[in-house]
C-alpha cells in the first residue's frame, strides 16, 4: 500500500506530538515544520521507522529570514525521498538568529557532511557534532557569511534595481 | 617574526612524524591539483602517501566557485538560465531545461508535448555528450587515446545539432519558459538523423575496444568500488549510484517533459567499480538513442514549440521590433514584472552524472528569495577520499574520471 501524507502525520504525530507541525502538501512534496532541537531524533526515526523508510537525504540548505523574529531568523530545508514507495517530503527547521545552531545529521547520512559544511560556510550556522565544520567552498580567512541578507551583491545605494520602481512590492502580487 | 608568516603545519605532517618515530618508513604528502592535468578540473587533493599508496586524502574545493546562488536571489528567472549553463557545461541543456521545468512548475505551466518531446530529445543529446566525455576521458587517464578520438567527433556532431536550435555550442541557454525560443530548423532535424546514422557504429566500436581490453579491466575492475548502502548514505545518484546496482533514475521515478511515454531500461552494474560506472554509462548512450528515436517517431503533428503564456513566454525579436503587445510583454518580462506567486517549490531532473535538483523559494518579488542547486557533482566528491583509500596514486586518477565530477558544477 502506497504511503499516504495522512500516515507520515500519524506517525509523526503519534511519536512526537506537537515537535512537528504545519503540515502541507506543496505541490508535489508532502512537507513539515519540525522544532529545531528535536530535528535529529526526527530525522533518524524518518530514515528507521520500517513504514515510512527515508534513507535518502536528497538536500539540506539554509536559508535567511532577517526580517523574522529572533528565533526564527534562519532556516534549514531537508529533502528526504522515500525510494521504495517513491515519496518525497520536505522538513523545514527554524533557528535563533543571534546564535544560529543546530544538531548535525552527519553520522545519519554521510552525504549531509558536506551539505552541512556548505550552509556553515554560507549562513555561519553551527551543526554541533559535526566532525569537520569548516569553510569548503568560500576561503578560511573570511569573517562574514556571504548567503545572509545582511550582505547585498551590489552597493547597497544603488535604487535603479529596487523593486519600488517597479511598481511591485510583495503584497501587490 | 619569519615563523609567524610559515603557513600552520597540516595534520598529516603529525602523522608523518609518528609514523617515522614509530618503525622508520617514510610517508609523504603529495598534492593532487588544483590545476593537475589529470584532475580535468581546479580542485586539490591532498594526499597522504605510503610510497605509490594512498593512506588518507583531504579534498579542497571551491577554486572556482562563483556564488551562483546569490547571484541568482538578485536576478529575474530569464537571467538565471545563464548561470545553470555553467554549471555542468559537459550537458547545459539538461540544466536549462531543469531550471525552466522548476520555473513551469511554480507557475503552473503546461508545455505543449510537441515542445516537451523536443525537450526530451535535446536532454538525450546533452546525456550522450556527457558520457562521451566522461567515458573516452577515462579511457585517455588509463592511456588510451584512440577510443577519445573515435568519439570525441560526435560531441561536435551533437554541438552542432545546438547550433542549428539556438546558434549556441557550449552554453546553449535555448529555451524559455514555456518551451523553445524557436522551432527547431529543417537542418537541426536533418542533422540529428545523421547522428542517429553514424553515431551507433562508432560507439559500438568504442565499446568494443574497451570492454574486453585486458589492460582496462586489469586498471579498473575492483578499483574504487561503492557498496550499494554506502553510495546511498553519500548520497550517490546517476549513473555512479546505478553502478553499484541501484536501479534509482528521475526519470522514471518522478517522470517530467514525457518521459513516460518512452520505453527504456536502467542498466546497472553489480560491484559499484570503476569498470561498472564506465559500463553504465556506455549502456545508458544506447537507452538515450533509443528514446531519441521513439521521440522522433512520436512528434506530435504541427509546430508548436510553446505554450501560450504571453506573460511569462519572451516573444520572438522580430514580433518586439513589429509589434506594440510583443514589446509590452518583452518589457514587462525583461524588466521582471511578470507575477510569481509566493511558493517553495523543489523540482530534479536526471542530469548526466546524477539528480539535478532545484530548490526555490519565492517572496513575489521579482527574483527568487532563495534558489539552491542540488549538484551531484558536489554529493560524489565527497566520498572521493573513501573511494581511493588503499588504492595506488594511479587508481585515484580513474577513479576520480569515471565518478564525473565537473569543477562548474562541484563549486557553482
Amino acid at each position: 500500500m502506497a504511503l499516504e501524507n495522512t500516515d507520515i502525520q500519524d506517525k509523526l504525530t503519534q511519536n512526537f506530538g506537537e515537535e512537528v507541525f504545519n503540515f502541507q502538501q506543496q505541490k508535489d512534496i508532502f512537507t513539515f515544520e519540525i522544532d529545531a532541537d528535536k530535528n535529529k531524533a526526527i530525522i533518524l526515526f524518518l530514515k528507521n521507522d520500517p513504514s515510512l523508510q527515508f534513507h535518502f537525504l536528497t538536500d539540506l540548505c539554509g536559508i535567511h529570514y532577517p526580517d523574522n523574529e529572533v528565533n526564527k531568523q534562519f532556516a534549514i530545508v531537508y529533502h528526504l525521498h522515500n525510494w521504495y514507495e517513491n515519496k518525497r517530503i520536505k522538513i523545514k527547521t527554524y533557528i535563533n538568529g543571534e546564535k544560529p545552531e543546530i544538531k548535525t545529521i552527519s553520522n545519519i547520512f554521510l552525504s549531509a557532511n558536506w551539505m552541512e559544511r556548505e550552509t556553515f560556510d554560507f549562513y555561519g550556522v553551527d551543526f554541533i557534532g559535526h566532525p569537520q565544520l569548516k569553510r569548503i567552498l568560500n576561503m578560511d580567512e573570511m569573517i562574514s557569511f556571504p548567503m545572509r541578507k545582511e550582505f547585498p551583491m551590489e552597493d547597497g545605494g544603488r535604487t535603479d534595481k529596487d523593486d519600488r520602481f517597479f511598481g511591485r512590492t510583495i503584497d501587490n502580487c | 617574526m619569519s615563523e609567524l608568516l610559515l603557513p600552520p603545519e597540516h595534520r598529516y605532517a603529525k602523522i608523518i612524524k609518528e609514523k617515522l618515530n614509530e618503525d622508520g618508513s617514510e610517508l609523504s604528502i603529495l598534492n593532487l591539483g588544483p590545476t593537475h592535468p589529470a584532475t580535468h578540473g581546479i580542485f586539490q587533493n591532498i594526499l597522504l602517501m605510503d610510497g605509490e599508496r594512498i593512506l588518507d586524502a583531504e579534498p579542497t574545493i571551491g577554486y572556482i566557485h562563483r556564488a551562483f546562488e546569490k547571484i541568482a536571489e538578485n536576478r529575474p528567472f530569464y537571467q538565471i538560465t545563464p548561470l545553470t549553463d555553467r554549471m555542468n557545461y559537459c550537458s547545459s541543456p539538461i540544466n536549462n531545461m531543469g531550471w525552466w521545468m522548476t520555473v513551469e512548475k511554480l507557475l503552473d505551466i503546461e508545455v505543449p508535448k510537441r515542445a516537451q518531446y523536443l525537450r526530451v530529445i535535446v536532454m538525450e543529446l546533452a546525456r550522450i555528450a556527457d558520457h562521451i566525455i566522461c567515458n573516452s576521458i577515462l579511457g585517455v587517464d588509463t592511456g588510451a587515446y584512440t577510443g577519445f578520438l573515435y568519439v570525441f567527433q560526435f560531441r561536435e556532431k551533437i554541438y552542432e545539432i545546438y547550433e542549428e536550435i539556438c546558434g549556441a555550442r557550449l552554453t546553449t541557454n535555448m529555451g524559455r519558459i514555456g518551451g523553445f525560443e524557436r522551432d527547431w530548423s529543417p537542418e537541426a532535424f536533418r542533422k540529428l538523423d545523421l547522428f542517429l546514422e553514424e553515431f551507433p557504429a562508432a560507439w559500438k566500436e568504442f565499446e568494443n575496444l574497451f570492454e574486453r581490453n585486458r589492460i582496462f579491466i586489469d586498471r579498473t575492475v575492483n578499483v574504487g568500488p561503492i557498496s550499494a548502502e554506502q553510495a546511498m548514505s553519500y548520497g550517490f545518484t546517476g549513473p555512479n549510484l546505478r553502478a553499484a546496482g541501484v536501479d534509482y533514475d528521475v526519470r522514471v521515478a518522478h517522470p517530467y517533459s514525457s518521459y513516460e511515454d518512452f520505453d527504456f531500461i536502467i542498466p546497472v552494474g553489480k560491484s559499484g567499480d570503476t569498470y561498472d560506472r564506465f559500463c553504465v554509462r556506455n549502456a545508458e548512450v544506447w537507452e538515450s538513442l533509443s528514446i531519441i528515436r521513439q521521440a522522433l517517431a512520436k512528434m506530435p503533428e504541427g509546430n508548436e514549440y510553446h505554450a501560450e503564456v504571453p506573460d511569462y513566454y519572451l516573444p520572438p525579436k522580430e514580433d518586439v521590433y513589429t509589434s506594440m503587445e510583443s514589446l509590452i510583454y518583452h518589457f514587462k518580462i525583461v524588466m521582471g514584472e511578470v507575477p510569481v506567486p509566493v511558493a517553495e517549490i523543489y523540482h530534479a531532473v536526471e542530469g548526466g552524472n546524477g539528480e539535478l535538483g532545484f530548490y526555490l523559494e519565492t517572496d513575489g518579488s521579482r527574483t527568487p528569495y532563495r534558489l539552491h542547486f542540488r549538484r551531484p557533482c558536489f554529493i560524489y566528491y565527497q566520498a572521493y577520499p573513501e573511494m581511493i583509500k588503499g588504492a595506488l596514486l594511479s587508481d585515484a586518477i580513474v577513479i576520480l574520471s569515471s565518478l564525473n565530477v565537473i569543477a562548474g558544477e562541484l563549486d557553482a
